[in-house]
């Protein structure tokens, strides 16, 4: 982030003041954050959660920006910036997929094939199971790693029209789409490893760079866990399997997007406004993306003008499986509201249900539907 | 007690001499002047107005916005008022509330039955001239001048399952299943509990070693000389003797189990297992996810059952000054 | 077995049941001095030992390259500074007003004596999740002047807010200490002002002295022991605080080291070397506390939980 402000004074002689809080804590104040003295602009995500904050009046409405950058980024961003008004109010940053990571040398050693269905998926997972392997890592302890898998076996079974308003409240949980997902979901878990709920994502993520565990269904950022010497390289994934629908071809996945937001409340925003809208379009150049990513693997600079050739291998096939979707998802949390995907709802639900996954389904999700119905209107 | 018996023949002698004491507002107090009177007036009430600010106002204003679906930004106005909506969703819609009320029941279980008896039976053990007593004792109080925070990470290093001491130390694994001591909802909660009882039990034990040094000696000494064996003294004269510490100490725990909050924040946010009311509170309304109003109503709940032993300790220790 | 002798009681000497009751004694010593010692030691290995030979193995290096990189990488200086700038000024004040109080309600009789006293307490008993929420909003509501700051390094303690609000500010954190710890203090100090005899505020009264002068040179220095044990208390749980300064405070280093051990969990990941390295450097100044003064401690537990 130094180097970005370093690089933002040299540009335009504005000077970025920086306030670095702990992810965490980032997320779980946020709301009294932007209704108290934020500042001038903040990085958060996109999707139903930018434009849950957005709704409330609590993030500056950015078009002006937008028309200027918007040359620098696919079509595919820029519905992802939109508020439910019309309005722009993030500028994309980062980007990056959620699929199922593997390490090469093991599938060497052991001859396994990359599996394109769903069958073919299971079946690994049960030769992994007999070669001793955990066949897919898990880490639940904080809630929202499991609702990666949820996401995309809905995205396969259901399609991303049903999936998204799901998500929004205009399907219902006790659909029985939904208890097909966890039906599907249940096939899955067998091969889950025994202590999930008790190990961070970190953790799980770990027991694949120890050649513990076959294959995690992550995103692109657990690189950061492959860090010893050839484990990155060593690093693989691959899209999540077909199930045979007609929904396969949408070729959908979670590839959420962070941007970068300007807040309405901040004391200081009368005064910053033009350098702030200059941090926003200096932000959205790829050489300053760069400077942010470059030793960061995990995650894809958004604009178009990027320098791809810095990208490590993996970055650009992660890069090639976005672009080849179809649909793209922002991922559970970011698709829905706060207030239902958080530790007080699905994801205590979900871990609920990853309990006894082979429980008829049914019960829960009227659980999960009552939930919803009691949350008070978005704005 | 001796605090009653002084103020009595204090006030009978304020009475009938010069110089009485007066209550504001009953008798003249004639030695106290205006700038006494504006003084007391601060002392009590700056105090005063801040604890009704920033304590009782928030309590009282918690019970109020239960009864609407206020999400906490802009104003709360009449459209957000949906009666006794929170109370049902709560008490038969919400997955996680009963699950989280039984914890804090289990809480106040264990503590109730195997912490503080555990305390008391420390106490009753080092209340002698034993050698040693002092180091015993604080050793058994280390943990309560640790933060609670401190202590979760203490445990999480004997619990972690693949790098913790107690899967490591004891051969536990069977065949690749460890025991997922934080992540079962079987037993996590009871982990939780045995590492906040580490901390409670030295906290009751001197708690009641103060009561039982308050005991007169004389006591023990007739009942010994009358043959009663150790055993007998102690359940025939000081624990009845010790009443009121006994009710202190059960209102202690009380109130402890219902505050119980950081060790299972800590772990995983109160998920899975480890729900607790103050842990739903925190979850639900002072997170990303703003229910306020939904929170407020768990927030009372939890006043209400709180209040139970609050009143219970006020009456007890309150009584003397009543006569 | 005790035996009565005139003068006092003293013990028997060592006879087989002693033996077992410091058996029993000394084993579970034992196991409860084992979780801390165990952080001690996992905190004084390096992390690539304890990945290479497993958490729990015989000793290879035993060092303090931890405690350096955790001292240094995670500024745990600035975050025992901050620390400190809650729990002094908080101790003090609740001192302050839980003596004042006290003052009032025992050494003159008025009709809401009672009432008075029995809100301070009960406000300490409250969980403070039933108050969070509605004292949250009033964080974010109630305006506080910035008047400047001191800056010390790179953290700045601002004088008394840095956003115009209460919310973030230290004076937040000190402020809800106070009022939340004052009722604990005014119980402890109103037993023990009772037995100052009331005759002594009436003649001061009578030879002209003031409310707040009889309060300040008469009352209070006659309250030393009670303060002293107060003292060493309150600083013992306003310094271990986690909820307060977890919720009301939003920057992550403006938080004292409790809750910044939050932090350091984002930051080490699975480090747990480190990470016990620095829960044993945050638990040191109350441990050094509790050994230097412990009878305060005790005092002030024994005051607060019996009368008279």
């Amino acid at each position: 982030m130094d180097a970005i402000a370093a690089a933002f004074k040299s540009s335009t002689g504005n000077t970025l003041k920086l306030n670095t809080v702990d992810h965490n804590t980032f997320q779980d104040q946020i709301s009294s954050y932007l209704q108290g003295t934020p500042d001038d602009v903040f990085t958060w995500f996109s999707g139903h959660r930018m434009r849950f904050f957005a709704d409330k009046g609590l993030a500056t409405p950015i078009d002006d920006v937008w028309d200027k950058v918007k040359g620098n980024y696919t079509e595919a961003f820029s519905t992802a910036v939109k508020g439910n008004d019309g309005h722009v109010y993030g500028i994309p940053v980062d980007y990056y997929p959620w699929a199922v990571f593997y390490r090469k040398s093991v599938f060497q050693a052991h001859s396994y094939k990359v599996p394109t269905s769903w069958d073919d998926l299971i079946k690994l997972c049960q030769q992994m199971k007999k070669d001793g392997l955990t066949p897919i890592a898990l880490g639940d302890k904080d809630g929202w790693p499991a609702q990666g898998t949820f996401d995309i076996i809905n995205l396969r079974l259901n399609g991303y029209d049903f999936h998204i308003e799901l998500l929004t409240g205009k399907q219902k949980w006790t659909d029985p789409r939904v208890t097909a997902t966890y039906k599907k979901w249940a096939e899955l878990t067998p091969y889950y490893p025994s202590g999930f709920a008790g190990t961070t994502w970190q953790q799980g993520a770990d027991t694949v760079v120890q050649k513990k565990a076959g294959m995690i269904v992550f995103g692109l950022f657990l690189s950061q866990e492959f860090s010893g010497p050839g484990d990155l390289d060593d690093l693989d994934f691959f899209p999540f399997p077909d199930l045979g629908t007609q929904y396969d071809a949408e070729k959908a996945l979670d590839a959420p997007i962070d941007v970068v937001m300007m807040s309405k409340k901040s004391p200081n925003l009368s005064k910053d406004l033009s350098a702030a809208k200059s941090f926003l379009e200096f932000y959205a150049k790829g050489s300053s993306q760069l400077l942010l990513f470059k030793n960061a693997p995990g995650f894809i600079p958004t604009a178009t003008d990027t320098d791809k050739s810095s990208f490590s291998p993996l970055q650009t096939k992660a890069a090639q499986i976005i672009s080849n979707a179809k649909r793209i998802t922002q991922f559970f949390d970011r698709d829905s509201r706060p207030d239902f995907a958080g530790a007080n709802g699905m994801q205590s639900f979900l871990l609920t249900f990853l309990r006894q996954p082979q429980a008829d389904p049914t019960q829960l999700q009227g659980k999960m539907q009552q939930f919803w119905d009691q949350l008070p209107q978005e704005a | 007690m001796g605090n009653s018996t002084t103020a009595a023949p204090a006030r009978k002698q304020e009475a009938s001499g010069a110089g009485a004491a007066a209550s504001r507002g009953r008798k003249r107090y004639s030695v106290l002047t205006g700038v006494d009177k504006w003084q007391l007036f601060l002392m009590v009430g700056i105090p005063l107005a801040l604890d009704l600010i920033l304590i009782w106002g928030p309590t009282v204003a918690s019970v109020f916005i239960s009864f609407t679906n206020w999400n906490g930004y802009g104003q709360i106005t009449a459209a957000n008022v949906n009666g006794i909506k929170n109370y049902q969703v709560l008490f038969t819609q919400y997955l996680f509330f009963w699950p989280a009320v039984r914890h804090n029941l289990i809480w106040l279980a264990f503590f109730g039955l195997v912490a503080t008896p555990l305390g008391m039976l420390l106490a009753v053990l080092l209340d002698r001239e034993i050698r040693g007593t002092r180091i015993y004792q604080s050793i058994f109080f280390l943990p309560v001048v640790l933060s609670l925070a401190v202590v979760g990470f203490i445990w999480e290093l004997q619990y972690a399952p693949t790098e913790g001491f107690i899967n490591n130390f004891f051969p536990l694994n069977r065949t690749g299943h460890m025991i997922d001591w934080l992540g079962d909802p079987n037993i996590n909660l009871l982990a939780v509990l045995v590492a906040a009882s580490w901390r409670h039990v030295g906290y009751i034990m001197v708690l009641y070693l103060a009561g039982l040094k308050s005991v007169d000696p004389a006591l023990r000494e007739a009942a010994a000389i009358d043959g009663a064996t150790e055993r007998q003294i102690f359940f025939r004269i000081v624990f009845p003797v010790l009443a009121p510490i006994n009710v202190i100490i059960v209102v202690v725990t009380a109130i402890e189990s219902l505050r119980a909050f950081d060790i299972a924040y800590i772990i995983n946010h109160g998920k899975n297992g480890l729900e607790l009311l103050s842990t739903l509170i925190t979850n639900n309304s002072i997170s990303e996810a703003s229910l306020v109003g939904f929170g407020s109503a768990i927030a009372v709940v939890l006043l209400l059952i709180s209040l139970v032993p609050i009143v219970i300790y006020l009456s007890r220790v309150m009584r003397p000054e009543r006569s | 077995m005790t035996v009565a002798l005139p003068g006092g009681i003293v013990s028997a000497p060592l006879s087989p049941r002693r033996v077992l009751l410091h058996g029993f004694l000394i084993a579970m010593c034992g196991l409860w001095l084992f979780p801390l010692a165990w952080a001690v030691y996992s905190s004084l290995r390096p992390f690539s030992e304890t990945i290479h030979s497993g958490s729990v193995s015989l000793p290879g290096t035993l060092d303090l390259s931890n405690y350096i990189t955790v001292w240094n990488d995670a500024e745990l200086p600035y975050y025992y500074l901050n620390t400190l700038v809650v729990v002094i000024p908080g101790v003090a004040l609740a001192l302050i007003l839980a003596s004042v109080i006290a003052f009032a309600v025992t050494q003159f009789s008025w009709r809401f004596n009672l009432i008075v006293l029995m809100l301070f307490t009960a406000g300490n008993l409250l969980p403070p999740q039933v108050i969070i929420i509605p004292l949250y909003w009033l964080y974010l509501h109630t305006p506080i002047p910035s008047l400047g700051s001191i800056d010390i390094g790179t953290f700045s303690f601002a004088i008394f807010s840095d956003n115009d609000l209460l919310y973030d500010q230290y004076i937040g954190i000190i402020l809800i200490h106070v009022v939340f710890q004052t009722g604990f203090c005014t119980f402890v100090l109103s037993n023990y002002m009772k037995t100052i005899s009331r005759e002594l505020t009436e003649s001061a009264l009578v030879d002209g002295a003031n409310v707040f002068h009889i309060w300040w040179r008469v009352i209070l220095p006659l309250c030393r022991p009670a303060l002293a044990a107060l003292a060493t208390l309150e600083f013992t749980w306003m310094y271990n605080d986690f909820f307060w300064a977890l919720i009301l405070m939003f920057h992550g280093d403006k938080r004292p080291i409790t809750s910044a051990l939050n932090n350091m969990q984002g930051q080490f990941f699975t480090n747990y070397n480190m990470l016990a390295a620095g829960a044993v450097l945050a638990a040191i100044p109350p441990i050094l506390v509790f050994i230097l003064l412990q009878k305060q401690f005790v005092r002030g537990l024994t005051l607060g939980a019996t009368k008279g």
